[in-house]
């Protein structure tokens, strides 16, 4: 076991753990941002640089601070290790640095983007970004394409995370997505159009973290905070079959895997990852195809917790209050998402 | 004068062919090798105080002894011949010249470290000499100096040479064997290291073409006599690739601990500034290390001469020094425009980025279209403080050294040559000639 102090706080972990997932089990603020790691993906994370955190001591053994800012999801604690996150100046400004290179590219384009609501780029933006953007030049730009008949992709929107790539390596059989190009020119691509067609290829839309891979098949039926979460199951010889329904009155708009409080698909009881084959997700959508296991808990604030339904009480709105701010039917939202939903402002 | 060990024969004719390669005492040194332990010439290696020429500068003989040895897994080495840092071009003068010095020094360094397969990794234009270095190959397989029981040694090992496909990302050690095993060439996270798990996930050992040629006269001459050449830390030879506004722009090979003013201004050298004009800025050691200017580069800033050695560069750290790096000496006279020169770097990083990481990726563009902005006249003195804080949020943020390659030099340009960039922007009637300057380089002007 090793004892690792992340912002004064301090846990034992098993040996090899990385000081994101210590972070991870210690819970809350300390917890750095993460738009590339993915648990349940080999190999990945590394890439976006938002989970950069400060080593004040490598370890009992050799106490000297690392040089550099780390990426805590690749780097494993050592015993006695002292990290900040929060509390180090230093962290916070590299962070509102990478922050601001992820959207100077970006096209904001949230009003008529999918993922809003769910984006894991509009939290950090909320969270670490400036208000104003001090980069005035003409954004890359890429026409959305569709991979198949289910999945769209707005390449605009991409953050090159390689999280679908590793999906598409990892859980699909037979590799056609990859990344082509170099530098701020890279994209995401199926070598020219070729679709993904296999039964778990509608995995990159509940890995990718912005808008960039959407389901199609929900493609600008509603706002995901206008959609209420159930958690159903159903025999799936192909997946697991544990989904969660987004209803819209009696109408399932959209199935995805289940989620964790860190945004990824939720482990199931054997430890793997909870991934669903593309028939539970895109064409599963009556209610009788389901056995609906219950409402959805949401344990962290966000636009979908602000909405609707059960959240562990107390901590729903433990986020600063905006001003006067209130949803149609009267509950107060939390600053943190909450603020970017186009109803807020 | 200078002392010679690389190049001291490369203007006999035929140097390139086995047979003259031998008649002037090509692959003795292989000889002595195989006669020796393996141990025994890492250790001569240690005490030569080699260190790698592919920039970095790591002491060669350590890299060799952190090679991880785990029973029934193969080992290899790679030499890194992807050069593609903008000023540094020595060793393709070396593999076009005397290509069988690589492949002596190869099977020498791969017998040090038990590796019966090693690879050469050449950049995509250096096309032609992919044929040289597989004619030297095929000359030395057939006089059974590679392939089974060399020379009776009872050593086997194969040399291979892959060609690169044009990036030079794939320069970076991590993102050339990922090349070399055929995927994109995308930097690896360290740790683990290629001397844990390299090529193929096995213990590898990534060395530069110099680095791996010098192998050849440390065991020829013996460790500690290598390391009586140079000065102090810095020892044996290093070839410099110099160029720009001299009189002589050329490889040449210099004693490590040349003052910086005879290498320029020496007839042995450089041969002075071209057109008698006055000397501006050096980048010393490939497009990455800061520049320096005049005052800085040829004086430290405690005005002890400034020598070319990995100390004497260094030394003043960033504030009033530079790199040794690759060698890539760049002359730049009185006029010169430093933001020009700037421009150009900053684009190169800007189409080399492989875009992995955020900061290198995004930034490196933006500084290279603030920089454009500046140059169209059309900057204003924010967007220097700007470009100051672009490069200082990738410096240190990123994969690999890409981001500090791109970050460096324009931290040193705001820091010794600001007043430039004011010029630039407080009085752009000044700068008609930069559209010449795009038509001739074929870009647009905003
Ligand atoms: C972007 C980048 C490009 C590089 N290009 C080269 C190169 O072309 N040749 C080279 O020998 N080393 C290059 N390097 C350094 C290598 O990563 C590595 O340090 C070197 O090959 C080790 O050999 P040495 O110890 O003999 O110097 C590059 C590094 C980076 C970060
Ligand atoms: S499409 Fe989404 S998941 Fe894939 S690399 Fe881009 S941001 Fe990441
Ligand atoms: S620093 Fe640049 S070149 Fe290096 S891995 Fe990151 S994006 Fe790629
Ligand atoms: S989450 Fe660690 S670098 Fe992206």
């Amino acid at each position: 076991m090793a004892k690792v102090t992340i912002d004064d706080f301090q846990i034992e972990v098993p040996e090899g753990t990385t000081i994101l997932n210590a972070a991870r089990m210690i819970g809350g603020d300390l917890v750095p941002p993460a738009m590339c790691y993915y648990s349940s993906l080999k190999g990945s994370g590394g890439y976006c640089r938002t989970c950069l955190v400060k080593v004040e001591q490598g370890s009992a053994k050799d106490p000297r601070p690392m040089p550099k800012l780390v990426p805590s999801c690749r780097t494993a604690v050592m015993d006695g290790m002292v990290v900040r996150n929060e509390t180090s100046p230093e962290v916070i400004e590299a962070r509102a640095g990478v922050t601001e290179f992820l959207l100077i590219n970006h096209p904001l384009d949230c009003p008529v983007c999918d993922q809003a609501g769910e984006c894991k780029l509009q939290d950090l933006g909320y969270e670490h970004g400036k208000l104003d953007t001090r980069s005035e030049f003409r954004r890359r730009t890429f026409e959305p394409e569709d991979i198949g008949d289910n999945i769209k992709l707005h390449m605009n929107r991409c953050i090159l995370c390689y999280r679908c790539v590793k999906v598409c390596e990892q859980i699909t059989d037979g590799r056609v997505h990859g990344v082509i190009g170099r530098g701020d020119h890279a994209e995401i691509s199926t070598y020219i159009e070729k679709a993904i067609d296999n039964d778990f290829s509608g995995n990159v839309i509940d890995v990718c973290p912005v808008g960039a891979l959407t389901d199609r098949t929900f493609r600008f039926k509603s706002r995901v905070w206008y959609t209420k979460p159930v958690e159903a199951h159903r025999n799936c010889e192909k997946c697991c079959g544990k989904v969660r329904l987004w209803y819209q009155g009696e109408e399932i708009l959209r199935v995805t895997a289940r989620k964790d409080e860190f945004d990824e698909v939720a482990k199931l009881e054997n430890g793997e990852a909870g991934w669903i084959c593309n028939e539970c997700r895109f064409e599963k959508k009556h209610t009788n195809d389901w056995v609906i296991d219950g409402v959805t808990h949401v344990d962290r604030q966000s636009v979908i917790s602000a909405n609707h339904y059960e959240s562990k009480e107390g901590e729903r709105f433990e986020g600063k209050q905006l001003e006067g701010a209130s949803l149609p039917h009267g509950d107060k939202v939390d600053l943190g998402v909450g603020a970017l939903n186009p109803n807020n402002v | 004068m200078s002392q010679k060990i690389l190049l001291k024969n490369d203007h006999i004719p035929g140097i390139n062919t086995l047979e003259v390669y031998r008649k002037h005492g090509g692959y003795e040194s292989l000889k002595k090798a195989l006669g020796m332990a393996p141990d025994a010439i890492v250790e001569e290696v240690k005490k030569s105080g080699l260190r790698g020429r592919g920039g970095a500068g790591f002491p060669t003989g350590m890299k060799w002894s952190f090679l991880a040895k785990p029973e029934g897994v193969p080992r290899y080495l790679v030499c890194n011949a992807d050069e593609s840092e903008p000023g540094t071009f020595k060793d393709r003068y070396l593999m076009e010249h005397i290509p069988h010095l690589l492949i002596e020094g190869m099977i020498v360094s791969s017998f040090a470290l038990g590796a019966n397969t090693s690879y050469i990794y050449i950049r995509g234009e250096y096309f032609y000499i992919l044929r040289i270095l597989e004619a030297a190959i095929d000359e030395a397989y057939a006089a059974g100096l590679l392939g089974k029981n060399i020379l009776g040694s009872g050593f086997d090992h194969d040399c291979y040479v892959q060609i690169g496909a044009g990036a030079y990302i794939c320069g970076e050690e991590t993102a050339l064997l990922e090349s070399l095993e055929g995927k994109r060439g995308n930097p690896r996270l360290k740790p683990p290291f290629p001397a844990v798990k390299g090529l193929w996930d096995c213990p590898t050992v990534v060395n530069n073409v110099e680095t791996i040629a010098a192998v050849v006269p440390i065991v020829e001459m013996g460790g500690d006599a290598y390391a009586g050449i140079g000065i102090g830390k810095s020892t044996g030879t290093k070839l410099i690739s110099a160029s720009g506004h001299i009189n002589k722009p050329g490889v040449y090979e210099i004693e490590l601990g040349v003052p910086v003013e005879e290498f320029i201004y020496s007839d042995e050298y450089c041969g002075g500034i071209r057109n008698g004009k006055d000397l501006k800025a050096v980048v010393a050691g490939g497009s990455s290390v800061p520049i320096l200017p005049k005052h800085l580069i040829l004086k430290t800033a405690a005005g002890e001469p400034r020598l070319m050695s990995y100390e004497s560069l260094a030394d003043g750290g960033f504030a009033t020094g530079t790199m040794l790096g690759s060698g890539g000496f760049i002359v730049m006279d009185e006029d010169t425009s430093i933001v020009k020169n700037l421009f150009t770097f900053a684009r190169f990083y800007h189409h080399e980025s492989c875009g992995q990481c955020s900061p290198c990726r995004e930034g490196t563009g933006w500084m290279e279209r603030i920089l454009q902005k500046i140059l169209d006249g059309k900057g204003t003195l924010a967007d220097i403080d700007l470009l100051w804080d672009v490069q200082s949020k990738i410096e240190g943020k990123t994969i690999c050294p890409l981001g500090e390659a791109a970050a460096w030099p324009v931290a040193a340009a705001i820091r010794h040559f600001r007043h430039e960039f004011e010029e630039y922007v407080t009085r752009p009637e000044g700068i008609r000639e930069v559209r010449h300057y795009y038509r001739v380089n074929g870009l647009e002007t905003a």
